[in-house]
């Protein structure tokens, strides 16, 4: 279990309503299952995700998010959930919109884009910083959407979305003082709990 | 025939009649005295009778869904893509049953049967049968078979049909449902379809008010045209175009009205060894079954009530290039799942070949069919060691 799916799975209720929107091989899910006797449904387009989905019996629905939500009712769920997928996606902004339209709250993780090496590869290399934790290349990358935390934070504001709980860690998803007194710069990773 | 059956076939099959004296009464409010199902099984039935799964046809489908009647036989059953050892329904863990519908003209009781307070055949004379009543049979086969509850019931197309009212009309006796390739209802194109099949059928000199065995003939050529009209709406643009092109049968344009190319002769041979083995009236019952189907109209025309009522857990799949039923109408089915609370895998399938595709042995599909498949079987095998102990 990655450890951001720990900390993730404390803002989770047991009993709830879950979605989450590339669900990968469904980890969290059969563990919220498991552990939370959650009801949870997962969005993936990888054929090999959705296989191990199917296989380890977590409710998969092949779907893509750029293709839009709105066959999901309104307040259909009580949490939904998205990992390390927003800066993959077409527009964060409509799918953040979507997430608090679907569930009551939602969890958000993203990589920091502002974390002083990738701060620190643009400004000696000159280059878009590649690292074995963000291994691709500007041309090839997935991640069409990059932002920092500070970004994040001011969209929600613009939105007026509320921040129920962050969490910034390490690239191994460790919670350090450190990260704290100054977590645009020293965090790698976000966990937001937002609502509206 | 097949020089050699293949490791992975059921391989030799023989179908069973077996007899229902109990009147079925039917959503027309008409009644079948008795009548007959005739059904082939592979694999065997544990001594739990936990691991029995039924299978569903489709619009022209049968109880042959696997292996070889005869060694003479050139293709195996429709469905042995998907059923036999090893398979996605693998007949190592499952005991499969399938059958031929009612109103079918495969050995059921249907249009050709005598009909007992006349007589005579049926013919025109045999009731409009509902996806409802199907299923209300396959529960008194089931009963018949000692099955109190099938590990799964599946089904593509018309099939996927029936296995969605199963699980609404008889929420306790499946624990898994497998509807593939399939819609929550037929939309206004579909029927349109449907009814061309039943005008060219029923419009045929030969047809006689659906006495034509009184004339000694058959529609034959309504029938191929139904069938015509039929495989078109079974395959995608792209999948013709791989297959035919505009290849013509001979090197030159003939200029007449004869058939130039060779989706012509193609759909010409298709339609015409159709109308030989298919009888004209069931022909026209099954399409009435497919404009039929709503289960949510039981319901005040709200999906997620009636899918609400189901108890077992879903797999649904879809072709991205099925345009008789769509991916979109999959999700149909999937949403008002989600929306009812209900277990559901979907997985939408990328593959050329239009509706065909779930006949098909495309490797994402049966793999994805497969590994939901074990799951069940490993679900069945868990409750059998508990009951062991």
């Amino acid at each position: 279990m990655r450890a951001d799916l720990d900390i993730i799975q404390e803002w989770i209720a047991p009993q709830s309503r879950v979605l989450d929107l590339g669900c990968g091989q469904g980890h969290l899910l059969a563990d919220l299952a498991e552990q939370k006797q959650v009801r949870g449904y997962g969005l993936e387009i990888n054929p090999e995700d959705i296989q191990a989905c199917i296989h380890a019996g977590v409710n998969v629905v092949e779907q893509d998010l750029d293709k839009g939500l709105s066959n999901f009712q309104d307040r259909s769920f009580d949490t939904v959930v998205m990992t390390q997928a927003l800066q993959a996606v077409h527009r964060p902004d409509w799918v953040l919109d979507e997430m608090l339209r679907i569930g009551r709250e939602s969890i958000i993780t993203f990589p920091n884009f502002g974390h002083w090496r990738a701060r620190g590869y643009l400004w000696f290399r000159g280059k878009m910083p590649v690292s074995k934790f963000l291994p691709y290349t500007w041309y090839d990358t997935p991640n069409i959407h990059f932002c920092t935390f500070k970004d994040f934070e001011q969209l929600c504001r613009q939105k007026n979305i509320h921040i129920l709980d962050r969490t910034v860690v390490d690239s191994r998803h460790r919670d350090r003082w450190w990260i704290r007194l100054w977590p645009n710069m020293l965090g790698e990773i976000a966990i937001y709990r937002v609502t509206r | 025939m097949p020089l050699e059956i293949p490791a992975d076939s059921v391989g030799l099959v023989e179908p069973k009649t077996l007899h229902f004296a109990t009147p079925l009464v039917l959503v027309s409010g008409r009644v079948l005295p008795h009548y007959d199902l005739i059904i082939e099984t592979y694999g065997c039935l544990n001594e739990q009778r936990s691991n029995a799964v039924l299978v569903c046809h489709a619009l022209s489908g049968n109880q042959h869904v696997a292996g070889y009647n005869s060694p003479e036989d050139r293709k195996p059953g429709w469905w042995d893509s998907a059923v036999g050892p090893g398979k996605a329904i693998d007949t190592n863990h499952f005991f499969v049953v399938s059958l031929n519908n009612l109103g079918g003209c495969h050995g059921s009781t249907g249009p050709t049967s005598i009909n007992p307070t006349t007589g005579q055949r049926y013919g025109p004379d045999f009731p409009i049968i509902t996806v409802q009543d199907w299923v209300k049979s396959q529960a008194c086969l089931a009963d018949q078979l000692g099955i109190e509850r099938w590990a799964a019931v599946i089904g593509g197309s018309l099939g996927g049909m029936q296995a969605l009212q199963w699980a609404i009309d008889f929420p306790e006796r499946l624990s898994h449902c497998l509807v593939i390739a399939a819609a929550p209802k037929l939309s206004a194109q579909n029927i349109a379809f449907n009814e061309v099949a039943r005008q060219a059928i029923s419009k045929d000199p030969d047809f006689y008010g659906g006495r034509y065995a009184d004339h000694d003939t058959y529609p034959k050529q309504g029938l191929m045209l139904a069938r015509m009209v039929g495989h078109i709406t079974y395959l995608s643009d792209d999948a013709m175009g791989d297959k035919f092109g505009r290849e013509l049968q001979f090197d030159e344009l003939s200029f007449d009205f004869d058939a130039d190319f060779q989706v012509e002769s193609y759909l010409r041979y298709q339609g015409e060894s159709f109308s030989k083995r298919f009888d004209a009236n069931s022909y026209l019952l099954m399409t009435k079954a497919l404009d039929y189907f709503d289960p949510a109209a039981a319901f005040g025309g709200d999906l997620v009530t009636a899918l609400a009522q189901a108890r077992c857990q879903f797999f649904l799949a879809s072709f991205t290039t099925d345009w008789r039923f769509s991916p979109q109408r999959s999700r149909e089915i999937v949403d008002a799942l989600i929306a009812a609370d209900k277990p559901v895998c979907y997985t939408e399938i990328d593959a050329p070949h239009g509706h065909d595709a779930f006949l098909m042995p495309i490797t994402r599909y049966m793999t994805a069919f497969k590994a939901y498949m074990d799951r069940v079987a490993r679900e069945v095998l868990t409750a059998e060691v508990g009951d062991a102990r």
